[in-house]
């Protein structure tokens, strides 16, 4: 029997997944599996913890398998309420990574080709995040050639000044750009390592570039 | 024909763990004896290594001759992407190492499985060799260019082409093995032994006489006298093991001991160097909590070859 006192100290109930079939649950679960195993990545949670609270993981963009390497790197229960980010061009193009965007990892895929102002990709993301949802984004929009690390776009701004409880959590990606460089299409089995870091929020008053600037140090400051 | 030599030599070292065990975990329940927790600390942690190391070589050894050439094989793997991780490489490296990564080194390991001696010992370092050249040439980046390849061809010899050399003994014709692997498991295990026994002897007499340093900028606690403690100790463990490795006379097993325990000091040295040069303390940085597995068997790559060759030599046998 529950007491009212009971259910009143419940936990509010965690967000809903989408409902997917059982194929596409057990090629997630061996799509990240073989993401870690292939890209030998290290998780670390630097002053942080997973959560499946609603947030925003933004990185440092050097490879195609970012997207996938963060997603697989999150623990099981997290990762199927987490939707990466990813661009339209790339992820809808052939049959088999349509199939991988949209039933496996259930990206957001945003065409970078055709920006329409009453529907920006900011706007996008939100919607299609409700809210419940967590994205996974990459600040400077583009990968990075030479491995630095660029300046953010200004999307995570409009995305923290809509939202402004969403916790923003920094991620570093160091190694991936030599497993999958750009232009390549076979990967190396090097080790990557992934480091997650403490949320930040937008403060009250905060210019556009003082913020983006402070996020992207947040990043860096996870090299080391 | 009960193997009355294998079941000694696994009882004798399952004893011998037990009671380093017992020992550790009294002294870690016991901290007022004067001794220094770190050293407990560690001395404790190695122990469980060498636990994790005899299950898993006792599974494999059970498993049989292929499925240890496949560990040996995975092991490699996973060195050479330390090594590789840890070594700046450039764009135009990409697709050669993709080869040496999924073509060249598990293709080696199947030479070794098929007991294909004439091919496995020239395979690595002669065509692996040109591959890798020729691969980074075609990709059309030409700078530091020998600097590059050398540091590929330097990870295959030492993290497969040597390591290899282990499994290898598994194949060879020794006297006994008509009747079956067990003197070949012996062998290979004969080796190991040895190997961990001068790692560990090596740190002993380096904290205990220890008083030149080989090369202070290189490692800052391998010493002289490790090594020649070191050396004259595992000959002695082989000696008293001589009986347990086939194809040697006692004289023979000794040296061998005293080789192994010398080339597994270079390696070590070898390694430092290399890890010095890139600024980190061991290879598993990239892994939380545990030191790599390039750390772990540094000396069991240059010490490997030398005792395969070693038993041909002594004992006449054509691989």
């Amino acid at each position: 029997m529950l007491s009212p006192a009971d259910i009143r100290d419940r936990q509010p109930p965690a967000p809903i997944p989408r409902p997917r079939s059982a194929v596409c649950r057990a090629a997630g679960l061996g799509l990240a599996a073989l993401a870690r195993l292939l890209a030998g990545a290290s998780v670390r949670w630097i002053a942080s913890q997973p959560d499946t609270c609603q947030r925003v993981y933004f990185a440092n963009h050097t490879s195609h398998l970012d997207a996938l390497v963060i997603w697989a790197s999150l623990p099981q229960s997290v990762r199927e309420v987490t939707r990466p980010v990813a661009a339209k061009d790339y992820w809808s193009r052939g049959f088999v990574r349509r199939w991988l965007a949209q039933e496996v990892f259930d990206a957001i895929l945003i065409d970078r080709t055709d920006i329409k102002v009453h529907q920006s990709p900011v706007d996008v993301m939100l919607r299609e995040a409700g809210p419940s949802h967590s994205l996974i984004v990459f600040p400077e929009g583009s990968r990075s050639v030479t491995g630095e690390i660029g300046e953010f776009k200004s999307g995570l701004y409009y995305l923290a000044k809509k939202r402004p409880e969403l916790e923003l959590i920094p991620v570093h990606i160091d190694n991936l750009n030599r497993v999958l460089p750009r232009g390549e299409f076979l990967p190396v089995p090097l080790l990557s390592c992934i480091s997650f870091g403490p949320p930040l929020w937008l403060e009250r008053g905060e210019a556009k570039l003082d913020f983006l600037a402070r996020a992207r140090r947040a990043v860096l400051a996870l090299k080391e | 024909m009960t193997d009355y030599r294998t079941i000694a030599l696994v009882a004798g070292v399952l004893a011998l763990l037990t009671a380093a065990t017992a020992v550790g975990q009294f002294l870690r329940r016991h901290p007022d004896r004067g001794l220094d927790p770190a050293a407990i600390k560690t001395f404790n942690r190695r122990l469980r290594g060498w636990w994790i190391l005899c299950t898993v070589l006792a599974a494999a050894f059970w498993f049989g001759t292929t499925a240890t050439v496949v560990l040996f094989g995975l092991v490699s793997f996973w060195a050479l992407r330390e090594f590789i991780t840890l070594t700046p490489t450039r764009k135009g490296d990409h697709r050669a190492l993709f080869w040496v990564f999924f073509a060249f080194t598990p293709l080696h390991y199947v030479l070794v499985a098929l007991n294909l001696y004439d091919a496995f010992s020239v395979f690595l370092p002669v065509y692996a060799t040109l591959f890798v050249l020729a691969r980074v040439a075609f990709a059309g980046d030409y700078k530091r260019f020998l600097e590059r390849t050398a540091k590929i061809q330097a990870g295959l010899v030492v993290c497969v082409y040597c390591l290899s050399f282990a499994p290898a003994l598994l194949q060879l014709p020794l006297p006994g093995s008509e009747a079956g692997p067990g003197s070949n498991f012996r062998l290979l295990f004969f080796l190991i032994l040895l190997v961990q026994f001068a790692d560990c002897m090596q740190y002993v007499w380096s904290q205990m006489l220890g008083q030149r340093l080989v090369a202070a900028a290189v490692s800052s606690n391998r010493t002289w006298e490790g090594l020649l403690g070191s050396a004259a100790s595992t000959a002695l463990l082989a000696a008293a093991l001589w009986w347990a490795a086939p194809p040697f006379q006692l004289w023979q097993a000794t040296l061998a001991g005293f080789l192994v325990a010398v080339m597994g000091f270079a390696g070590g040295m070898t390694m430092s160097a290399i890890k010095r040069d890139r600024g980190v303390k061991d290879y598993g940085t990239l892994v939380v909590g545990h030191g790599g597995v390039l750390d772990r068997i540094d000396s069991m790559c240059f010490a490997a070859p030398i005792f395969y060759h070693i038993t041909l030599l002594v004992s006449g046998i054509k691989p």
